[in-house]
């Protein structure tokens, strides 16, 4: 018993830190593992599995790479993947696109800029579901604004409902993907921005550089960290993004906006396959894992070979 | 000199701004309008003859009505009985959520800041990949889970999973604050004999306090938004459902009664709002510290 104290027992001062380190990060460690970690683990089991409403607590059967035979090799599947993948690069591109523009004007030499910089924040911080809520409404084809105004404008003759058709469904969805994803972006991009040395501008504006070329050859590289890395995230959140969508057209019209986490809640909570739904939420991790270690890896070759890290450390 | 604009720059300038913030603050607009109008407007199209297009007047008519009142904002109330229920639920399961993960945050940021240990990078980068898995991709084990312990269709059901996936995010951003808060004073406490739990609420604690506002809001705000998903698959019970979830309720087999639904949305977003407004600054600027810091 004693030597089993003395195990435990620190004899430096490093190791005390340690475990002292360790009582403090434990409670949210605990939280994790219960609530992230054994689920990812469950998931992960119940994907070789049958189980559905009636095996959920238990006594389903074992069924081996059925699921993912399904899974991977269902009529929808690759049209699915794509459509992840393409909402997930057009949306995140535009988000960078219209961060970076935001960013920049806000961070100009102007007049009201706290005010300016707090409006642009309110898509952000209320709920996803009322803000799409708003949109569903401005996207009703009868009484809806958009509707109305291209009516107006004649680009249509005529009602349009935007949801309804599949093209349309998808890009709405995008904007309103957008329109939420925009603000944190601008933010982070704007704050990077306002953090580049002055002295940096000060002796190019010297020089005779014009406020574009300075943008290109200052601003640009010295945030390029903070891109990488909202980029990531960002994609992250969007390949995930699922209120949005669900919220909007629920996957529809006939899937045109079903991306493979619609379609693993879909599966599991709908249809109550909570087997083959789990294949699917593994199939998200695995893409997503994958599709990070790529990123990341090319962005550190890239750095490499032209003298510049893109992950901040 | 290096600041200045000519005036065409600065016209520029404004309705760039002015153009980005249409389309961040439409909805909201639209919103408002929305809810002041009688349904029968809103349900109503200007007579635009057949072979016309519509007028700029016509399109104009759409956000104007005579009989435009508050109404829709007492009506509500009667549509939807509960709906008092359903906004003391949403500030409720967001204040309990900020309050239990703080518990777990506090801590666990605490030692990411001040000490180094073995194990410091990889749980943090442990903790940190947690963001990469939604709450969708573990609905099922969680909806097991719950089941297990009997907390499904209960305030439980959506606090526990709401607090995990905030406590990886209300960890960095603490760090970052705890981080400027000098070492000396600690040590000064060190020296006079204090022990470290001591230290942590007597010295950390009382200096890291608008840090701990800063991230408490952000977990507000985040707990806020996030209680849909959580609410529609773990709770059936309608005493429990927060806002986002009974806003559903407007939703009619005959017809969306459109006017009360915006109106109820936009009191239900109310609380986070004015916290923002009156926070904005330090918000902002706590959110972004990790993203200038060198």
């Amino acid at each position: 018993m004693s030597n089993l104290i003395q195990i435990f027992k620190p004899k430096t001062k490093a190791q005390t830190t340690t475990l002292f380190a360790w009582a403090l990060i434990a409670p949210a460690a605990l939280v994790m593992f219960w609530i992230v970690v054994w689920p990812l683990y469950e998931t992960f089991r119940l994907s070789f599995t049958n189980s559905n409403l009636g095996t959920l607590m238990g006594g389903a059967e074992f069924v081996g790479w059925e699921n993912y035979e399904k899974a991977i090799g269902g009529r929808k599947f690759p049209s699915i993947v794509t459509r992840t993948f393409y909402w997930m690069f057009l949306s995140v591109g535009l988000k960078m696109i219209l961060g970076l523009i935001g960013a920049s004007l806000l961070a100009s030499n102007i007049r009201a800029r706290g005010i300016l910089r707090a409006l642009v924040m309110p898509p952000w911080i209320v709920p996803i579901a009322i803000g799409c809520f708003g949109w569903l409404w401005l996207y009703n084809g009868h009484f809806g604004l958009i509707s109305n105004f291209i009516e107006m404008v004649g680009i249509t003759d005529g009602p349009f409902s935007f949801l309804a058709y599949k093209q349309s469904a998808f890009y709405s969805a995008i904007v309103t993907d957008v329109w939420i994803g925009t603000p944190m972006v601008t933010l982070f991009f704007l704050a990077a921005i306002q953090g580049v040395p002055k002295d940096l501008h000060e002796a190019a504006y010297v020089d005779g550089a014009s406020r574009w070329y300075r943008f290109r050859r200052i601003t640009l590289p010295q945030i390029l960290p903070t891109i990488v890395s909202m980029a990531l995230l960002s994609a992250i959140w969007t390949f995930n993004s699922f209120e949005i969508i669900w919220i909007l057209t629920e996957g529809g019209p006939r899937g045109a906006t079903t991306t493979l986490i619609i379609d693993t809640f879909k599966t599991a909570i709908f249809s109550y396959k909570f087997g083959a739904g789990a294949t699917r939420a593994v199939l998200v991790v695995l893409i997503l894992g994958v599709f990070s270690v790529v990123y990341l890896t090319v962005l550190n070759r890239l750095g490499n070979k032209y003298g510049y890290s893109g992950v901040r450390k | 000199m290096m600041n200045k604009y000519t005036v065409l720059q600065k016209i520029g300038i404004y309705s760039s701004i002015a153009l980005f913030l249409t389309f961040m603050l439409l909805p909201f607009v639209e919103m408002f309008i929305a809810s002041l109008r009688p349904l029968t407007h809103l349900f109503s199209r200007p007579d635009v003859a057949v072979g016309e297009t519509m007028s700029f007047m016509d399109f104009m008519s759409r956000f104007w009505s005579d009989k435009m009142s508050f109404q829709a904002y007492r009506d509500m109330w009667v549509t939807v009985p509960q709906l008092p229920r359903y906004i003391f639920n949403s500030v409720f399961l967001s204040t309990a959520v900020t309050f239990f993960a703080m518990c777990f945050i506090v801590p666990a940021a605490y030692a990411y800041a001040r000490f180094n240990f073995r194990g410091k990078t990889v749980s943090l980068t442990l903790f940190l990949a947690v963001n990469m898995f939604s709450g969708a991709v573990l609905l099922i084990p969680l909806y097991k889970l719950l089941r297990m312990y009997g907390l499904l269709n209960t305030y439980w059901a959506m606090i526990i999973p709401g607090v995990a996936f905030l406590i990886p995010t209300g960890i960095w951003l603490l760090k970052s604050f705890l981080e400027k808060i000098p070492y000396e004073l600690e040590e000064a406490a060190f020296v006079d004999g204090a022990s470290r739990l001591y230290t942590l609420r007597r010295v950390i604690l009382p200096l890291a306090t608008p840090g701990l506002i800063v991230v408490g809001v952000a977990m507000f705000i985040g707990a806020y938004a996030q209680q849909f998903l959580f609410a529609i698959t773990f709770n059936q019970d309608r005493d429990y459902m927060p806002l986002p979830a009974g806003i559903f309720e407007f939703i009619g087999y005959q017809r969306v009664l459109w006017n009360e639904m915006m109106a109820a949305s936009l009191v239900g977003i109310l609380p986070v709002l004015l916290i923002f407004l009156f926070m904005q600054k330090h918000l902002i600027a706590g959110l972004t510290s990790g993203a200038v810091k060198e």
